[in-house]
């Protein structure tokens, strides 16, 4: 596997040397869940010591970090930067201080843009402001098809060798079984996950929410679970036909979680990711029509809501990955039929996990990490890890620390989060990615250079 | 005091009780040579549509002048909609002129919730897409209250495209709430999923229609073709539409208009004594200005109309 840093991009960093005192270290792939001493030298892991027994170097940050825990940061597959196109609702540099605010290292950014990332000269010209601009190493994936129209595939080689990490044609499905197919035939010469985004246009059409009771109460059209399950299954048959690799994008049904079920059993080469917000709201908090509820999937039942939690916590699903989805207030300020669809995501990821999941003992804390640290493995990245010899990403967080979202304002340009005005339990204080500090909370105190 | 009506839910049996009854007392107005009350005089009513209506703008313009209020029509065709100006925008704009209340009507869920956030005014949901038409239930139960006192226990069957329909909505929650028995019956491309957790039963036939006591017809559009909900309108009405074999002598039979005829009504039972259809159309008038009275004038005045009184001047 190639390790994170070189394949995603950000202004060149100083490595950091941190000590890190005191912390509750949880690490479940090292086996680690203690309070321990972590030493970070040359922006890697140096050593792991019992609290309290580690010295700091000449010239480290010593962070006191009692009270406190530390986990592998976290990588997020799915974010919309909205660069090039509509930086007025998100840039890179935006975007990627939400990501280090919520405790993530590294972020896999969309191509849904205008113009849409379909060449490598779009590609190419990406990379270099995410060099200039990006607070957390950034990688880029390319459209599948030209425009993302669905008909012509992109180049995808010439966009592998310009430093695609994948491909997605997001925000739309890959409508044509035929040109899906191609595309994963041409995967085997030029690599590159390709992530669908699921949906069958001819059932979802004139729909905004889930088809379910809410829907049929309020008039709305509604997108029903199966435009999303058929088209995994369909998928997961080319790609099984094809020996391909392929990640399905934002889960929201148990038929889609059942889909990806049977595909795994019968060896397709399929991962899958799930959103904080599918994982934690139903289509009951859409009843209020409030837009910072309209999402593409939908939010469903309560019963595919519990399908999803099954399927995290039993590793049916792979990952959780935001589809930080941000928009101008005034397009979210309209009637929910009209509004467009999305929400932001990055920096309420890890604290509305915690709070609806991990507190309630839905979820293991240590499978919530695990989850949340998995999103780069399906494009080749190395999972991080707290083990010495690691690059440094780490996530310092105050579990017990209460705040309400979006109280604050947000790192993010936009403000249509799901989870505004919601109390939230866990906070992240700091974020080391890639080895240097790339965010630390405007009240978080910081020990002295030593 | 109500400020607002966004949705029958938004009422409780006794508030639909209220309105109805105080709607009974402005027909007494109505039947006066000069039919007007000074109730709202002085305060602003400002119609907002962004739909077409003959029937529910006239009827929400008379109600308002009948009650003195001063009315401004705003119809979002010719009006600065046409060049991109939000519903956000609008209301603030209308805000200015300090109006007592926004009647809306609008293509879209939720649009009457939207504008009673943006403004202090008193908000009227007029029709919000396929969602909610609250008034139009009201009238509806009070047309069919003229005629049949006893709306607990009664069997009322909306028959037609309830999926489209903001009026087969609202009824259901209406009519149930007054306690009524409701059976939508439809093809079932035009009854959603899930619509028996309205409160209703569901049929995809007419079978067993002879058990009701009012069969209320919703309006098939042209436009029903597309999307496949039905093959044909032909179809359509040899499976469901009213006709004088279909609708028993002792059914009362209503639509919310305007009508399809030779659709899903034929001609003979619209014109027939067992259609409430004109006295729906009749009612729409002073049901809404009980409604307006309720929002507006309801805390203030001790009575609702005073018995007797010297015509007021204008």
């Amino acid at each position: 596997m190639t390790p994170l840093a070189p394949r995603l991009d950000r202004p060149e960093t100083p490595p950091s040397d941190l000590l890190i005192k005191r912390a509750h270290l949880i690490d479940p792939r090292v086996g680690i869940d203690e309070p321990a001493d972590l030493l970070v030298r040359g922006g890697e892991v140096a050593e792991v010591g019992a609290p309290g027994s580690l010295e700091a170097p000449e010239r480290a940050e010593v962070v006191d970090a009692e009270g406190l825990h530390a986990f592998p940061a976290f990588v997020d597959p799915h974010v919309h930067l909205r660069t090039p196109g509509r930086e007025d609702e998100e840039d890179i540099g935006s975007g990627t201080r939400a990501a280090a605010a919520g405790g993530f290292c590294a972020i896999l950014a969309m191509p849904n843009t205008d113009p849409v990332t379909d060449s490598a000269s779009v590609l190419l010209s990406l990379r270099e402001r995410a060099r200039e601009e990006a607070r957390v190493p950034t990688g880029f994936l390319a459209a599948v098809t030209v425009g993302q129209k669905g008909e012509q595939l992109t180049e995808m080689g010439e966009l592998i060798d310009a430093g695609a990490l994948g491909f997605s044609d997001d925000g739309l499905p890959v409508q044509s079984a035929g040109v899906l197919r191609q595309a994963l035939r041409y995967q085997r010469m030029t690599g590159g996950c390709i992530a669908l985004h699921e949906e069958d246009p001819t059932l979802s059409r004139g729909g905004s929410m889930h088809e379910g009771e809410v829907s049929a109460l309020l008039g709305v059209g509604g997108i029903p679970s199966i435009s999303e399950s058929t088209m995994i299954a369909r998928d997961a048959a080319i790609a099984r036909y094809e020996d391909a690799q392929i990640h399905i994008q934002h889960l929201s049904a148990r038929e889609s979680v059942q889909a990806i079920e049977q595909a795994k059993a019968a060896g397709v080469r399929i991962t899958c990711e799930a959103t904080p917000h599918h994982l934690t709201l139903t289509e009951e908090s859409v009843r209020s029509l409030d837009t910072n509820f309209k999402m593409n999937p939908p939010l469903r039942s309560e019963d595919d809501r519990q399908a999803l939690l099954d399927g995290l916590r039993s590793g049916i699903i792979d990952c959780v990955a935001t589809d930080h989805a941000p928009h101008a207030r005034e397009e979210k300020e309209q009637p929910f039929e009209t509004a467009p669809m999305g929400v932001t995501g990055l920096e309420t990821a890890f604290a509305a996990l915690h709070t609806m999941l991990v507190i309630p003992g839905l979820i293991p804390l240590g499978v919530l990490i695990e989850r949340m640290t998995a999103g780069g493995a399906p494009f080749g990245l190395a999972i991080p890890s707290l083990s010495p010899g690691s690059p440094a990403n780490i996530c310092l967080a105050d579990l017990a620390a209460e705040w309400e979202a979006g109280e604050a304002g947000y790192e993010s340009r936009s403000s249509n989060s799901c989870f505004a005005g919601r109390r939230l339990i866990g906070r992240v204080r700091m974020t080391v990615a890639g080895g240097s500090v790339a965010y630390r909370e405007r009240s978080f105190a910081i020990g002295a250079v030593s | 005091m109500m400020r607002n009506l966004l949705s029958i839910d938004d009422l409780t049996r006794e508030d639909i009780e209220r309105i109805l009854s105080r709607a009974h007392s402005f027909a007494q107005v109505s039947g006066r040579e000069i039919k007007k009350v000074p109730t709202l005089r002085g305060r602003t009513v400002i119609n907002l549509f962004y739909e077409s209506s003959t029937r529910t703008s006239s009827s929400f313009e008379l109600a308002a002048k009948r009650l003195s209020a001063d009315l401004v029509n705003i119809k979002s065709v010719g009006s600065s909609v046409d060049k991109g100006e939000s519903l956000k925008d609008t209301v603030q704009t209308l805000s200015a002129y300090d109006p007592t209340a926004i009647v809306i009507r609008s293509p879209h869920a939720g649009a009457a919730n939207l504008v009673a956030r943006w403004t202090t005014a008193s908000v009227i949901n007029a029709g919000d897409g396929k969602h909610e038409h609250p008034t139009q239930a009201l009238l509806d139960l009070y047309t069919l209250r003229g005629r049949r006192p006893q709306i607990e226990g009664t069997k009322i069957w909306i028959v037609g495209d309830v999926m489209h329909s903001r009026v087969a909505r609202s009824n259901v929650l209406a009519f149930t709430r007054m306690g009524a028995e409701v059976t939508v019956c439809g093809p079932p491309t035009l009854i959603p999923r899930d619509f028996e957790s309205l409160g209703c039963d569901v049929r995809y036939s007419l079978d067993g229609i002879e058990e009701a006591d009012v069969v209320y017809a919703l309006r098939m559009q042209m436009e029903r073709m597309t999307g496949s909900y039905v093959p044909s309108l032909r179809e359509y009405a040899a499976r469901f539409q009213i006709d004088s074999r279909r609708l028993a002598p002792h059914q009362l039979l209503m639509h919310p208009g305007p009508v399809n005829r030779g659709v899903e009504l034929a001609a003979e039972v619209i014109d027939s004594p067992q259609a409430l259809i004109v006295q729906q159309v009749e009612s729409g008038v002073v049901v809404r200005m009980a409604v307006l009275y309720e929002l507006l004038a309801a805390g203030n005045a001790p009575s609702p109309v005073p018995a007797h009184t010297e015509p007021q001047p204008a």
